[in-house]
């Protein structure tokens, strides 16, 4: 209060010293407060009109302004029907004037009504900002820009690409107004020949966007639809050759979560030959786990938020390992060559961690947060890459090696492949061989446990989490063939891709159908999965 | 657990009451009056069934405190049917024939409802059914307060057709009853108004579906043939969050292409980052951002209940809220908690909603409800862009349908049928 007052001061006196520039400035702010005012209109259309008076009014805030209402921080008093730029705080808005930027009283929750915003009028705003910021100083506010105005395609914006064009430095920027204006221009009124090169731009772009932008223009008579027609055509044949592509690197990465899903239960079912069913809540207590971790970190220590994943790991590791030891000790030892009653107690165990879990958290999904590292995507030609699902595949080839060299290299790894390849030879080496059991299903579990930490980032954290995935591990392992690291690694990958290639003509359900009666028909072939292990040890 | 106490209390007054007959006419255990809560607490559905039963709880507690219903307190029994659709009907059974319950709260798939409307039927008691569904029944024991189709994706299309000019759409859903009967609504809808069937793409994924980067790429595929295009999703539950996960994830923004939901709310959002969300679209007949005092009061109650001010409230527990009211004042009218009594007199009757006005229950078992159609914000809450002028009355036959534009339900007497047709002027048995 004392703040704005001080203010009107200063400008009074302002007034009186430089009357010329003062008195401007206080007749744009008259002309300016209807305009903002109009924003809180009754109904969508009216904010919209509102909102593109506002950006033609050049006004220096107005671009401030227009970016509040788009955020959702422009509220509207009740009382006054005075509008501001508010801040949650407690019970009251912390309210700035949209007009000067000057702090004003705190204005209650329940006195004033936030200007509420739909996806077109956020759509017409992000255009009217695209228009005021092009000649921005700052490269990330051209960039938006330029995207907002390629979006609208608005031919009253040519003019002014035109000279934002010439005035760009950074050549990314560039290309990106210049495709704006070409998509400008395609819907304007200009003749054929500025179109058809307008064409020629549009097409070296991004395949996609291209397209739709082209598409309604192929109807159209004479050269400009042919120039269009032939440019759509050309993309379609590169669409065709990247669809097969894209097909692969899915297939890769649906392959990689098969992987890390089943390699746990490669340990647990193949080596061992335990048919484990809670081998999906080990996978699900991987992921709260992180869960966990993750509030711990928010609470304590705010500053390793972005490492969360990282700490998750090992923490989920040991969590999940320690409760497959205690399984192992505690049932599954006294059930040895006993398959029907494993399952059994297996299935049993399943449905009371998942029921604890669901009496601990709630039966609602938990929110675990995705590192800035792991969020977004980037294009390479025509195909879209998400940074989730890359490093998902980076993760779960290094796992594979980890515990390739974890059996092969080191003395415990030894010992499991003695034990389960004949037990009473083992033993009569010297080897403790039921610490050996508990230390296997212990790993097993401990990698089901940091497959969950990476699952946590692209599926529910629910306790059902999972019963989805047992039956797709329990697939992979046969496939691969029981016994067989590598099997486990081909078979993930090739139902992965197999999946992708079968789903844009069968479609999800069928597609699945599918791949699990092809399964069917192998293993009726194949007994014994892809890389049948030979010799003795298959007898024991 | 509940049920187990609950049914040993029973036996235990029964064995009193036959000792002390002639001494004690009146027992504690007459002195209430039973209601069954019908609804998953594990399996799949627990996720959202849960805070139904909670929800059912704390209405049941709040009329205690005002003396409960014909001068008796009301009791709860509570039974799991564990997300197993055949249990459903056991349970029921159950409730019904051993707990001796005057009316169950329950269900929440149309599986699950489809098996227990036999039961209801056979031994004559209510279900009061909270969730919006597919539509194409009406049965005399069932009130169904959730959202038919033309209370929830009919206007959310004309909304996107008005307001955003989609004119391609993505129907997508889970393969079952609910979303497959409600495309196929909209479908005949939408080429009723014209759309052509090469600007409708239908999508179905199983249960649980996690993998969604080829169909998101699909909908990007689609979307980019120069016309605005929207999804319509019916994916239900646990496949929603991998799958909004996958559009922020792939870049499609909502001002590109809007996704409107019918089983996303509140209660889904808990487990996602909405930020990259914001702008996405649900249509219900309730969102918690009402504004209105009613709701304001019940968000206080709910919250003092639970004692947990961070529990949402959802468009479920508002139809399950209108129904335990709508059957209170029933009983209260009719003077008995009487199946055949409270089906004649609860036609008609009509309780404050939650979002500052009234529900109705008509003929044909369905409610009278306004449509709100919601946009996700960054905070998990959604605010309202759209509400329809008046109340619109659930149409349980489909107009766009060529098997149900006939019929009409109307329960009471003396048509007193499900499934009338008014052309050929029969009715045409007693449900579906």
């Amino acid at each position: 209060m004392s703040l704005s007052r001080f203010l009107s001061i200063i400008a009074m006196l302002g007034l009186c010293l430089f009357p010329a520039i003062a008195g401007a400035q206080v007749l744009d702010d008259a002309k300016l407060k209807p305009l903002v005012e109009a924003l809180a209109g009754d109904n969508f259309d009216n904010t919209s009109k509102a909102v593109s008076e506002l950006a033609k009014s050049g006004a220096p805030r107005a671009a401030a302004i227009l970016n509040a209402l788009s955020a959702g921080d422009l509220y509207v008093s009740k009382t006054d029907k005075s509008v501001f730029i508010g801040a949650r705080e407690g019970s009251d808005y912390a309210a700035t004037d949209p007009l000067t930027g000057a702090k004003l009283a705190p204005v209650p929750r329940s006195a004033a009504e936030k200007i509420k915003v739909n996806n077109r009028l956020r759509r017409d705003i992000g255009a009217a900002i695209g228009g005021l910021t092009l000649m921005s100083t700052n490269a990330t506010e051209r960039r938006t820009a330029a995207e907002a105005i390629l979006k609208n395609r608005d031919p009253e914006t040519i003019p002014l690409l035109d000279q934002a064009i010439t005035a760009e430095k950074d050549a990314g920027i560039k290309v990106l107004m210049q495709r704006a204006k070409a998509a400008a221009v395609l819907n304007s009124t200009a003749v054929d020949d500025v179109k058809i090169a307008a064409i020629a731009e549009i097409k070296s772009g991004n395949g996609r966007e291209a397209l739709g932008l082209l598409t309604p223009l192929a109807n159209v008579q004479g050269p400009v639809g042919e120039a269009a027609s032939a440019a759509i055509s050309s993309i379609n044949s590169e669409l065709e050759l990247w669809n097969g592509i894209q097909n692969i690197v899915y297939g890769l990465s649906l392959g990689s979560v098969l992987l890390l899903a089943a390699i746990g239960l490669a340990i647990t079912f193949g080596v061992m030959g335990v048919i484990n069913m809670a081998h999906g809540e080990m996978v699900m207590i991987g992921a709260y786990t992180t869960f966990v971790v993750q509030q711990l970190i928010r609470t304590s220590m705010p500053g390793l938020a972005e490492y969360s994943l990282l700490i998750a790991l090992p923490a989920a590791f040991l969590v999940s390992g320690a409760i497959g030891v205690i399984i192992e000790r505690g049932i599954i030892r006294f059930l040895y060559g006993r398959p029907l009653e494993t399952l059994l107690a297996t299935w049993g165990i399943s449905l009371v961690l998942q029921q604890a879990t669901r009496s601990w958290f709630g039966a609602s999904n938990v929110q675990v947060s995705s590192p800035s590292w792991m969020s977004g995507s980037f294009d390479v030609g025509m195909l879209t890459l998400t940074w989730s699902r890359l490093w998902i595949i980076v993760f779960a080839l290094s796992v594979f090696a980890v515990l390739q060299l974890v059996l092969k290299k080191t003395m415990l790894g030894l010992r499991m492949r003695a034990v389960t390849q004949n037990r009473r030879m083992a033993s009569s080496m010297g080897i403790r061989t039921p610490w050996v059991d508990a230390l296997t299903f212990g790993l097993g579990s401990g990698i089901a446990g940091i497959a969950g930490v990476a699952l946590s980032q692209i599926d529910n954290v629910s306790p059902n989490l999972g019963q989805g995935y047992i039956i797709d591990s329990f697939m992979v392992v046969v496939f691969g063939g029981v016994g067989n690291l590598w099997g486990t690694l081909v078979g993930a990958m090739s139902l992965g891709i197999a999946n992708k290639f079968l789903e844009p003509f069968a479609g999800a359900v069928l597609g699945k159908i599918l791949v699990l009666v092809l399964i069917i028909l192998f293993i009726q072939k194949r007994p014994r999965g892809l890389f049948a292990l030979k010799g003795r040890a298959i007898e024991a | 657990m509940f049920s187990l106490t609950a049914r040993f209390i029973g036996t235990l007054a029964a064995a009193a009451m036959g000792a002390t007959l002639a001494l004690a006419p009146a027992n504690a255990a007459e002195d209430t009056i039973k209601v069954g809560i019908l609804h998953s607490l594990s399996g799949t559905m627990a996720i959202s069934e849960t805070t139904l039963k909670d929800t059912m709880l704390f209405l049941i507690d709040e009329q205690n405190k005002k003396g409960g219903v014909l001068g008796k307190k009301l009791e709860a029994v509570v039974v799991d049917p564990a997300s197993d659709w055949p249990l459903f009907a056991e349970k029921a059974r159950q409730l019904i024939e051993q707990d001796k319950v005057a009316a169950v709260f329950g269900c929440w798939t149309s599986s699950s409802r489809k098996s227990v409307l036999p039961v209801f039927e056979e031994l004559n008691s209510l279900l009061f059914y909270p969730v919006q569904y597919e539509g194409e029944e009406s049965s005399r024991n069932v009130f169904y307060t959730g959202a038919a189709p033309n209370q929830q994706a009919i206007p959310a299309v004309d909304y996107l057709a008005n307001q955003e000019g989609v004119q391609r759409w993505v129907l997508a859903g889970t393969d079952y009853v609910y979303p497959q009967t409600t495309n196929k609504i909209l479908k005949a809808y939408l080429n009723a108004k014209g759309v052509k069937d090469e600007d409708i793409m239908v999508n179905y994924t199983p249960f649980g579906h996690s993998d969604w980067q080829t169909i998101v790429s699909d909908i990007k595929k689609f979307g980019s043939a120069g016309k605005k295009t929207a999804v319509v999703s019916t994916i239900n539950g646990d496949a929603n969050v991998p799958f909004y996960k996958e559009l922020a994830n792939q870049g499609i923004k909502a001002e590109d292409i809007p996704v409107v939901a019918f089983s996303v709310g509140e209660e889904e959002l808990a487990g996602l980052d909405t930020k990259p969300l914001v702008g996405h679209l649900a249509a219900w007949n309730y969102f918690e951002s009402v504004d209105s005092e009613a709701n304001a009061e019940f968000i206080k109650q709910w919250h003092a209940y639970t004692k947990n001010d961070k529990r949402v409230t959802n468009d479920p527990m508002e139809a399950t809220f209108i129904g335990f009211n709508m059957w209170v004042k029933a009983v209260e009218a009719a003077g008995t908690t009487k199946s055949d009594a409270v089906i004649d007199s609860i036609v008609g009757v009509s309780v404050p909603n939650l979002s500052g006005g009234s529900a109705t229950m008509m003929p044909n078992h369905h409610i009278t409800k306004p449509v709100l159609i919601g946009e996700v914000q960054g905070d998990g809450q959604f605010d309202i862009v759209y509400r329809t002028p008046g109340l619109v009355v659930g149409d349980e036959w489909s107009d766009y349908l060529p098997g149900s534009k006939d019929l009409i339900s109307d329960w009471r007497k003396p048509m007193s049928c499900g499934n009338f047709n008014v052309v050929s002027g029969k009715c045409g048995g007693v449900t579906n």
